[in-house]
Order: structure tokens, then C-alpha cells, then sequence
């Protein structure tokens, strides 16, 4: 995820002080893992350098928390543009799964048993975070659900695998 | 074009449709095939009757010409018809007068003297044992056999026996046997007008049997209906419109009533073969002569397929065919009363003003006729659909099953109502007829007056019978086996003297025990005279005292001379007694020694035979002994009812006419219970799995059919009734309700609604096994 | 937790329809209040497990014992009784009696168990109440969404206060929103009465909802719990 954009988005709404688009961030995005203060002002200041963003006004006391910054007009470019921009697809082609069931198979050793394992390891954090979607308000519904339905699409392949452990061997033996 | 085009593609997908294509096709096909047959059999009907009449005018004998004089083209005929065992047994003595007396049809020669040819069902009989007192009486040879064209029906009892003794008899009293001089086959013009009434009969029994045969094809080509609509939603899917949809469906109902057609035609066919076997009301005909009428056949050709398309462009009406398998009927309108009650209203205006005009004006527009009573009827489909949502919005309460059943019919009352409205008809019309035939069964079935309490034969004696030979008579009759007594009167004519008001005077002759048949004797002695008062005839001029002569009697062909007789003044009065045949007569009752003195005077015995009861063949035993002295004689038995049993006959031919279109509908109730329950197969298997009892299910089922069955009779009832009661009307009689007639009709419709109930019981259990439930 | 203290335990169940064995050596438990989730490929007997652990097919051998009692050795009518009494049933396409009106469908297990008609559909409206469908009530199947008459399904499990529900993929023939939707409430619900689900699916996300997993794969099923107390 691109941290610069991000709180050049936060910025479009209005001017903010730097402890103020830390918390905004956090808030709404940073679930798992909030920034570190350090990691914000070493990107304000990159984006200071990039003509995005200006100082807004300075507080009494100095210090870098204290600059309140807000987006300039290039920077308001740069965020839409980022947004316009598709993200590009995860292609997922360099799969450990994939190399653990092969090598079960050359060796002789039960790549159904692998499979049965993940497949259980899999459903433990599915219903983890089935749980906390549960508890949680919409925003965690979604991260959740983004995240389930990763897992799922890994246990369908698990599921198509173990259906074709077969055909496979026999490929991987010829 | 475009709708022909559509036809055409909706008949191939009948019958290319697939298996499942093709059970429908084969289930309407079956449905209007038994109607078809139906119809038929009845518009043949007419062709049958006719045809049977023909046969029986082809070699009537019943001439005016007995004033024919003898020559080669003539022949002496005796009508010697007896009864067998309860059979009619129509008997002729021939006797050809020349070389070119007439051969009655059947025959190819007359039979000679002392042979006879006979039907094949008399033939079959005098050969069997149970036929060996009827070989008594008719002992000639058997030289030949009548053919087809002088029978009336396979199974006709017949002969024509040849004799050369009818030229002695020929001038016979009437007390015997009519012997007549005929010139020709037939001997007088066919056809009697028919009786009105009788015409009436014909025409409502006709609109009864086939207008449930109507509905019931009306409800065959719908067999199936939702499946195909499922079928018609892909068709949708594809790019057919909802009009192109439509006719296609027809196309797939015309196929199936073509079909029908030809299945039809072939059931009749088969059932033809066995006309012949069948005997009811004692009507027994040719299965050649069941020959429907080139014009009625084809209307049914052409009118079942175009009910077909007509109903299904109908019942798809109110449907509307989505693309996506949706098939809703569009927004249900509560249905309105008024149109319905139109139909029934009318017909009633078309009835009323034939009110009452009995048989004596004579005539009834028959189209007026069979309008008013088809718009009743059909009143009660309009109407029914109505009362059954009427009613059945109303109904709540009860157990599960019951409430599974009142919802199912709230949601679809019109399906319901479409199953029980050939019900309803066949059972309305059945009533009404029932009601019109007990009606006027009095003008048919006429008490004979007979009283077989106090005799069962009666055998008429030829007048100038020497007293010697009238008692050797009546002792052979003694001797019969069976015989129990025998009571002998005698008849003797008298007139007052005055030529110009001449009255006639009966005069019974008999001993004491005689005469208490026929007056109220207070005592009674020989040489006794009473006058009987209250006689029917014969009475107006006997009075004590009264100058009186006797009939003079035929000698050869002259009259002889009048005796004058004195009615005693001493002559008691007494009260006239029917005798055992009915007749109550008046005039004088003489003892035999009152009248010993008059020996010219011809007088008519009559002897009343009694047998012991519970002997079948003495009867027949006393009409041999009968024959024996005298082969013209007109020994018969005793009946109480004239016609009682051909009348009863008609009314069971139309119980199992009704009987049998109930059936006929019962199958389609039974078709679409079990298409309904297959198409429920999975949330039967789910209700199972909840625990429900087969007995909730059962009796949901019957609920089912039983609630708007129920309103069907109870509609069919009223309606039928008031058909009857305005048909009285019609003829002029008084409105008689016949309860166990009604009792009897909704009973054997009640009866389809359980044999349908008990017939889908096995497949729904069998469907509620959990293989319900499997999806794949 | 242990076999003994299991609802429902199932040994080496075997069952074939014709020649096609659907079940081949089949396991399974269940303890109160407990979501197990029966996993498996289509055609794999997830559902003829079901029929057999709710006694509505008799397997062709071993033992299912429910309370401790036999199933197999139980008359149909003891079965029938009891799936009316103690068990519930949601089926992927809710099954509800067309005719009837959501609350009569609701109500229909508590009529069957000789419940009165009004107090039926008084406990009927409180479940429908639970599943947020009671505006439902008067309206007929045929006139509420999926997702509604899905619920109004999971209602009807639910009304006798059942021991066990058995729901065969209750969420199959809906989206992924309502088929959440649906397992959430069908989950709480149970919880909160100690009912105990067998829920029958081929969805992970949905599998996801129970407390742990059975996998059927031809017609055999290995009960982990059952595994770990040998």
C-alpha cells in the first residue's frame, strides 16, 4: 500500500497537523499495524521535497509534530491519478503449497495428509476471523471478508488439488 | 401463418418432446380417446335405434288388410308370442296361401309345415336343458335359422314356424289368438310419431351424458399443464413471444386431441365387437347397426380439436410466461358473481315458457330445449369456480392436514374447481333426470291393476266350449305340477231390448267361490242372481226385475237368435270386486244354476290359475298344459307393473352411464393428484423430515379433493334438482323430489372422490421416502 | 470434550443406493451447543450422512447413537417423532410449504407436534421476530426473497427448540451477503438455545461459522474429536 498516497488523500479533505494524519490513518486503515510517527514525517518530507504537499502554518514550540500541512494542487493530480491507475493483479504463480505437494509426491511421502493439514490450518483462521467480522463494525467486516475470501480461493485449490493428487503424481513421477 | 407455423411447432414438440413430451401427449391422448369413444357410442346411438326400428318395421305384420281375400300372393299369420322364463319370445304360425305368399326377412323360404326356422339365441336355448319347457310349446323341427335382417338384435328369441291348420282357425273368437291374411312384408307404413315426452328424454339424456364428457376432454387436454408451462418459459427464453408461446401450447393440445382422435375412434371400435353381448333394457343391437352418423362424427372430428386449441388459449389467459422460468398468473381478479349467475338464468328463461305444455300440445322446440338445459348445466361451471373460492376463503381452523389442504385450495381454487366441474355436471344432469323419469314414470309404468296375490295365470277358454270340455280343461290345468288352484268365470253378453238406446249388460257366470272374485257377496247359493253396482262397464241397464236379451252367438258366420232373459226380482245388489286382472265389473253375477236353463247362450270361460309360490317354471309348466288343448291359446301371466321392468332398465342404463363419465372423470382427478404430488416430490420428502405422519398427509390429501367435491355436489344438487323441477314443470307434472335417486348420485360421486383419495394414498407414500431429498 | 459426552456419535456408517455406495465407512459427533461443519465435495455423501445422523435413512450398517439411544433400532414412527420433537431441519431451498403463509410455515413443526394452532404461531412470530422476518408473516413464500424464506426456513428449524439442527447447505442458493447473513443468525440462535448444528456445505466461507470441520470424501469421514480420544 502506498503510505504517500494515502495521506495525500487524508490531506484533501482540509489541512492537518502531522499526530492528527497518524491518527486518521490509524483509525481507518492501520488496523493491524499503526504508523510510526517516524514513518510519517520522513514521507511528509519527501512529499514536501515533491512539491505535493506545503506547510500550512507552524505552532508555537517547533518540532516537526507541530507543522500543519496541507495538498497543493500537483499533489491533488498525483492522488487522483493513483486512484484512476488499476493495481495491478497478484498473480500468485510462485506458490509454496504447490512446491510442498510436488516434493511430497517425489518423496513419497502423503500429499493428502499435507493437504488434510492446511486445508484444517486454513479453516482455524477463517473462523478467527469469521469471528471477529462477527464482533466488528462494517470496516472490519470488509478487511475480514478481503481476507476470507483469499482463503477460500487457497481451499478451493486445495479441494481441486487433492481431487487430482492422482494425475498428478503420475506427472511429476514420469 | 405465423400461427400455423406455431401449431405445427408446438405438435412436433408433442411428439418429439421427449419422454416426458410423450407421457403427456399419451396421457391427453388417452383422456380424449375414452371421450371420443364416448361420443361416438352416443351419436351412434340414434343411428342404432333406428336402425333397430327399421329392422322391426321390415317385418311388421300388424296389417289393416284382413279383408284381403285369399290368393297366391297371401298368407295366413299367427302371432303366437310367448314369454320364457321371463323372456319375450316372438313367435309367428305361417301358413301360405299360394306360391307367392310373402317371406318375411331373414327367411329365404317359408318353413313347411310342423318345421320352423329360428333365431340363433332361440336355437341355443331349445337345444340346452333349461330350455326343454319352452320345446313344449314350440315343438316344430328346426330346419333353419332366421338371419340377421329379420332379428332385431344378436340375441332376439324368434321363430316362424310353418302350419297348415290356420285356415280352419281363421274366424276364431277373440278370446284366442289373431290369425290374419297378410300380402306383404312390412304389412303397414313405419313410423309412429314419437311421443314428445319421450323425445324430451331422449334429448336431456343426450345433454347429461355429454356434457361431462365435454368437460372431461375440456380437462384432458390440460393434463400436464404445469410442466409444459415450465417448458413454454424456456421456449421464452430463446426468443418466442408470449403470443408465439401460446399457440405453440395448443399446437402441443391438438396433437395430443388428435391423437386422442384416433385412439378414440379405435376404442369404439372395440367396444362395438361387444355391443352385441350386452342386453340393457332389454335393448340388444347389432354392432353393425352402432354406426354414428357421418355428419355427428364429424363434428366430433372437427370440434375436439378445436376444443383443444380453444381451452388451452383459454386457460393460458390468465398466465403470463416470463423468460426465466417464471410462469405467474397475473394478478388473480376475485371472480364476480354476475356473469355466472347469467348463464343459469337464462337457460331457466329458455325452459319456463314450455311450461306445463304437457303431451297434449304435443311439441317442444327442441333447440330451445337443449339451450336452456346446456346453459343450466354449464351454469353450474360457471358458478362453481365461484362458490368453491367463496367458501373455501372463509375456511380455517382444524388440524394440519386440513389446513395444508384449505391453503392449498385458497391459493389455487380454480384448478380445484376445474377437476370437480365435469362432477358437478354429470351428477346435476343425473339428478334432474332421475327426478323427470320418477315423474312421469306413472304415465310409463302403469299399476296393470293385476293382483298377482290372488292369481298368477289367467287362461282365456274359446267361446262355444261345452261345459264338459271347459271342466276337462280346467282339471288338466289342476294337474300341473306347481298348480295350487284354479277359479273359472264366465262371460256372458246381454243388452236391453229397445234398439235404439241399446245397453250392454255384462253377466258373470260362476260358482259361489267364483263370483266372491269378482262382487262382495253377502251370502250365496246356486240359482242365485246378484246385480253389481259400482262396475267400471256393463252395469247400466241391469237393475231386478229388467227385461234383458242375451247376445245371440255366432253360428258359422251367422248370428244366431236372441234369448230373452228376466233379471229375478228377488236379485240381490251387490258391490262390484276387481277381479284378479283389475277390472271391476258391473251388470249381473249368476251362479250356474240360474242360467242352467239357457243352453244357446255362448258363453266365455275364463279360468285364473294359482301356483305355489317360489316355483319358477310352474308357470311356464300351466302354459304348456294350456297349449296342449288349444295352440292359439291366450294364456299369459299375471304382472302388476306393465313396462315396470323396461322402465327400471332405462333408469340403471343411466345410472351406469353416469356411473361410468364419473369414473371417466375420476381418472383425471386421479391424473392430477399424482402430477401434483410428483411435482411436490422433494417438499413432500422435506415435510417428512420434519417428522410428519403419513395419516397428516393422507388426510390432506383427501381434504383436498373432498372439499371442493363436496361444494361440487352440493352446487350439483341444487342445480339439479331445479333442472328437474322445471322439467316436471315442463310436462305438466307435480314436483316430486326423488331422494334416494339424489342420495344414489352423490353417493357414487362421493365414491370417486375416495377411490381417487385411496388410489393416490400408494404413491404418496411411496414418495415420501426420504430419495426425496437427494439432490443429485 | 469426549465421545461420551457427544449428542450424536456416529461409527463406520455404510450406505449404498443400488450399487453406488454413498457412505463407505463413515464417522462422526457432535456435543451440545457444538457447530460442526460436514465438509466435502459434491457427490462425496455429505448428505446421506445428514439423512442418516437425522434417522431419516436407515444406514445399511454401523451405529448412530443419539442420546445414547440406537437410531437404527428405533421404529420409523419413534424416528419420525423424534425428528418432530428434538431435531430441526434448514434445506438449500427452504422447502417451505407454498400455500401456506411464513408464519404457518414456521409454526407447521409445532402443529405437527400437536401444539394449538394459536400458540403455535405465537412462538412462531417470536423466532421470526429473532430472524428479523416478522413483517413477513402473512405473506406466502412465493412472495419473499431467497434470503427472507431462507430465514423464515432457519426460523422454522429453530421453533421446536430442537436438540439438533441439521442444515444441508443452508446458504447454497443464496448470495454471499444473505448466505452471512443467514449462517450469523442460524449460529446465534443456536447458541443461544445449546442447539447443536450439522451443517452440511461445500463453502469454506461458510464452513467458517462452525466450530470445527468433518470431511466426507467418498463416503468415508474422519471425526478428529474421535481420532484424539482413542
Amino acid at each position: 500500500m502506498s503510505i504517500g498516497h494515502t495521506l495525500l488523500g487524508l490531506l484533501e479533505s482540509g489541512p492537518r497537523h502531522g499526530y492528527d494524519l497518524k491518527r486518521a490513518f490509524d483509525e481507518k486503515f492501520g488496523h493491524d499495524r499503526p504508523l510510526h510517527y517516524g514513518q510519517v514525517y520522513s514521507t511528509m518530507s519527501r512529499l514536501l521535497k515533491n512539491g505535493l504537499v506545503e506547510v500550512d502554518g507552524v505552532e508555537a514550540g517547533g518540532g516537526p509534530e507541530r507543522k500543519r500541512y496541507a495538498i497543493t494542487e500537483a499533489g491533488i493530480t498525483d492522488v487522483e491519478a493513483w486512484l484512476k491507475q488499476p493495481e495491478k493483479p497478484e498473480p500468485y504463480l510462485q506458490s509454496t503449497l504447490y512446491t510442498k505437494v510436488v516434493l511430497a509426491l517425489l518423496t513419497g511421502r502423503s500429499a493428502g495428509d499435507l493437504l488434510d493439514t492446511q486445508r484444517a490450518e486454513h479453516l482455524r483462521l477463517m473462523r478467527i476471523l469469521t469471528d471477529r467480522k462477527r464482533r466488528g463494525d462494517l470496516s472490519d467486516q470488509l478487511i475480514c471478508d478481503h481476507a476470507l475470501f483469499h482463503l477460500e480461493a487457497d481451499l478451493r485449490w486445495l479441494e481441486l488439488t487433492a481431487a487430482r493428487l492422482d494425475q498428478l503424481a503420475t506427472e511429476v513421477r514420469a | 401463418m405465423n400461427r400455423l407455423r406455431d401449431l405445427t411447432l408446438g405438435a412436433r414438440f408433442a411428439l418429439t418432446g421427449g419422454r416426458e413430451g410423450w407421457t403427456r401427449t399419451l396421457m391427453t391422448a388417452i383422456g380424449v380417446g375414452l371421450g371420443v369413444a364416448l361420443l361416438l357410442a352416443t351419436t351412434a346411438l340414434p343411428g342404432a335405434l333406428s336402425a333397430r326400428d327399421a329392422r322391426d318395421n321390415a317385418r311388421n305384420d300388424y296389417g289393416a288388410g284382413q279383408e284381403t281375400p285369399a290368393a297366391a300372393d297371401t298368407m295366413l299369420i299367427a302371432r303366437t308370442d310367448t314369454v320364457f322364463g321371463g323372456d319375450d319370445v316372438r313367435g309367428r304360425l305361417v301358413q301360405p296361401e299360394g306360391d307367392r305368399a310373402p317371406v318375411p326377412p331373414g327367411l329365404s323360404a317359408l318353413p313347411a309345415p310342423g318345421t320352423m326356422v329360428v333365431s340363433p339365441e332361440l336355437r341355443d336355448l331349445l337345444k340346452s336343458p333349461g330350455g326343454k319347457l319352452l320345446r313344449e310349446r314350440v315343438p316344430y323341427k328346426i330346419t333353419g335359422t332366421i338371419g340377421d335382417a329379420g332379428l332385431l338384435g344378436p340375441h332376439e328369441l324368434a321363430y316362424y314356424a310353418g302350419s297348415d291348420s290356420l285356415k280352419g282357425h281363421k274366424t276364431l273368437s277373440s278370446n284366442r289368438i289373431d290369425i290374419e291374411r297378410i300380402k306383404t312384408f312390412p304389412d303397414k307404413k313405419p313410423g309412429e310419431p314419437i311421443d314428445p315426452i319421450l323425445a324430451l328424454l331422449i334429448v336431456i339424456i343426450f345433454v347429461v351424458l355429454l356434457l361431462p364428457v365435454a368437460v372431461f376432454i375440456a380437462a384432458a387436454v390440460r393434463f400436464g399443464g404445469d410442466r409444459r408451462d415450465k417448458r413454454l418459459a424456456a421456449l421464452r427464453l430463446v426468443g418466442a413471444d408470449s403470443r408465439m408461446t401460446r399457440w405453440i401450447a395448443a399446437g402441443e393440445a391438438l396433437a395430443g386431441s388428435l391423437l386422442g382422435l384416433g385412439l378414440g375412434t379405435v376404442f369404439f371400435l372395440i367396444a362395438r365387437q361387444y355391443v352385441g353381448e350386452v342386453t340393457i333394457a332389454r335393448l340388444n343391437v347389432f354392432p353393425s347397426d352402432l354406426n354414428p352418423s357421418v355428419a355427428l362424427a364429424l363434428l366430433v372430428g372437427v370440434a375436439v380439436p378445436a376444443a383443444a386449441v380453444g381451452v388451452t388459449l383459454f386457460a393460458l389467459r390468465g398466465v403470463v410466461i416470463e423468460p426465466l422460468g417464471v410462469v405467474r398468473t397475473s394478478v388473480p381478479r376475485p371472480r364476480r358473481l354476475w356473469w355466472r349467475l347469467l348463464l343459469p338464468v337464462v337457460g331457466l328463461g329458455l325452459l319456463i315458457p314450455m311450461f306445463d305444455k304437457g303431451r297434449d300440445t304435443g311439441f317442444y322446440n327442441q333447440t330451445q330445449v337443449i339451450g336452456g338445459t346446456v346453459l343450466l348445466l354449464i351454469g353450474v361451471t360457471a358458478l362453481l369456480p365461484w362458490l368453491i373460492e367463496t367458501v373455501v376463503r372463509r375456511l380455517g381452523g382444524g388440524g394440519v392436514g386440513w389446513q395444508l389442504a384449505v391453503r392449498r385450495l385458497q391459493l389455487n381454487s380454480g384448478a380445484a374447481a376445474r377437476l370437480v366441474n365435469g362432477i358437478a355436471v354429470a351428477v346435476a344432469g343425473a339428478i334432474a333426470l332421475q327426478m323427470l323419469f320418477s315423474g312421469i314414470e306413472g304415465d310409463y309404468v302403469k299399476s296393470s291393476g293385476e293382483d298377482t296375490a290372488r292369481a298368477q295365470l289367467v287362461v282365456p277358454m274359446s267361446s262355444n266350449l261345452s261345459k264338459a270340455e271347459q271342466e276337462r280343461r280346467e282339471e288338466n290345468l289342476k294337474a300341473v305340477p306347481g298348480v295350487t288352484g284354479t277359479t273359472t268365470l264366465g262371460n256372458v253378453g246381454l243388452h236391453t231390448p229397445n234398439p235404439d238406446d241399446q245397453k250392454y249388460v255384462e253377466m258373470a257366470v260362476g260358482d259361489c267361490r267364483a263370483l266372491r272374485e269378482v262382487g262382495e257377496l253377502p251370502s250365496c247359493k246356486d240359482g242365485d242372481v246378484f246385480v253389481a253396482a259400482g262396475g267400471e262397464f256393463g252395469g247400466d241397464g241391469a237393475a231386478p226385475g229388467a227385461k234383458l236379451l242375451f247376445e245371440s252367438a255366432w253360428v258359422g258366420d251367422r248370428k244366431g237368435p236372441e234369448t230373452p232373459y228376466t233379471v229375478p226380482r228377488d236379485a240381490r245388489t251387490v258391490q262390484a270386486r276387481p277381479d284378479p286382472l283389475g277390472t271391476k265389473r258391473g251388470g249381473l253375477l249368476a251362479t250356474p244354476g240360474a242360467v242352467r236353463k239357457f243352453t244357446k247362450i255362448s258363453v266365455y270361460y275364463t279360468t285364473y290359475v294359482t301356483t305355489r309360490p317360489g316355483d319358477g317354471t310352474a308357470a311356464d309348466r300351466v302354459l304348456n298344459a294350456a297349449w296342449r288343448d288349444d295352440p292359439f291359446t291366450r294364456a299369459r301371466a299375471l304382472n302388476d307393473v306393465k313396462t315396470a321392468t323396461k322402465f327400471s332398465g332405462v333408469r340403471r342404463g343411466l345410472y351406469i352411464g353416469a356411473a361410468a363419465v364419473l369414473m371417466l372423470i375420476g381418472t383425471s382427478l386421479l391424473v392430477s393428484m399424482l402430477e401434483q404430488l410428483r411435482e411436490r416430490k422433494r417438499l413432500l420428502s422435506s415435510l417428512v423430515a420434519f417428522g410428519t405422519r403419513r395419516t397428516t398427509l393422507s388426510w390432506s390429501v383427501l381434504w383436498q379433493t373432498a372439499v371442493p367435491v363436496t361444494l361440487g355436489l352440493t352446487l350439483a344438487s341444487g342445480v339439479g334438482l331445479g333442472l328437474g323441477a322445471v322439467l316436471l314443470r315442463m310436462v305438466g307434472r307435480p314436483i316430486h323430489i326423488d331422494w334416494p335417486s339424489v342420495a344414489g348420485m352423490v353417493g357414487i360421486g362421493g365414491a370417486v372422490v375416495l377411490l381417487v383419495t385411496a388410489l393416490s394414498l400408494p404413491p404418496l407414500w411411496r414418495l415420501m421416502r426420504p430419495d426425496g431429498l437427494r439432490t443429485e | 470434550m469426549t465421545p461420551a459426552g457427544s449428542l450424536l456419535l456416529a461409527k463406520d456408517l455404510r450406505k449404498s443406493y443400488g450399487s453406488t455406495p454413498a457412505l463407505d465407512g463413515a464417522e462422526f459427533s457432535i456435543h451440545p451447543g457444538e457447530v460442526v461443519a460436514v465438509m466435502g465435495p459434491s457427490g462425496s455423501g455429505k448428505s446421506t450422512l445428514l439423512h442418516c445422523l437425522a434417522g431419516i435413512v436407515t444406514p445399511d450398517s454401523g451405529s448412530i447413537l443419539y442420546n445414547g439411544r440406537e437410531l437404527s433400532s428405533m421404529k420409523d414412527a419413534e424416528r419420525s417423532a423424534l425428528r418432530r420433537s428434538e431435531f430441526g431441519f434448514v434445506f438449500q431451498f427452504g422447502q417451505l410449504v407454498p400455500e401456506l403463509t411464513c408464519t404457518e410455515n414456521v409454526a407447521l413443526p409445532l402443529r405437527l407436534t400437536g401444539v394449538r394452532r394459536k400458540e403455535a404461531e405465537r412462538t412462531a412470530l417470536s423466532w421470526m421476530e429473532r430472524l428479523e422476518v416478522e413483517d413477513l408473516g402473512n405473506k406466502r413464500p412465493g412472495e419473499v426473497s431467497g434470503g427472507q424464506g431462507q430465514r423464515v426456513a432457519v426460523a422454522r428449524s429453530l421453533v421446536t427448540s430442537p436438540r439438533v439442527v441439521f442444515a444441508d447447505e443452508p446458504t447454497g442458493a443464496l448470495d454471499s451477503l444473505n448466505g452471512e447473513r443467514v449462517m450469523q443468525l442460524l449460529t446465534e440462535a443456536a447458541r443461544s438455545t445449546n442447539a447443536a448444528v450439522v451443517l452440511v456445505t461445500h463453502e469454506a466461507r461458510v464452513a467458517a461459522y462452525s466450530d470445527r470441520e468433518v470431511v466426507v470424501r467418498d463416503g468415508k469421514s474422519r471425526d478428529m474429536m474421535l481420532e484424539h480420544s482413542v
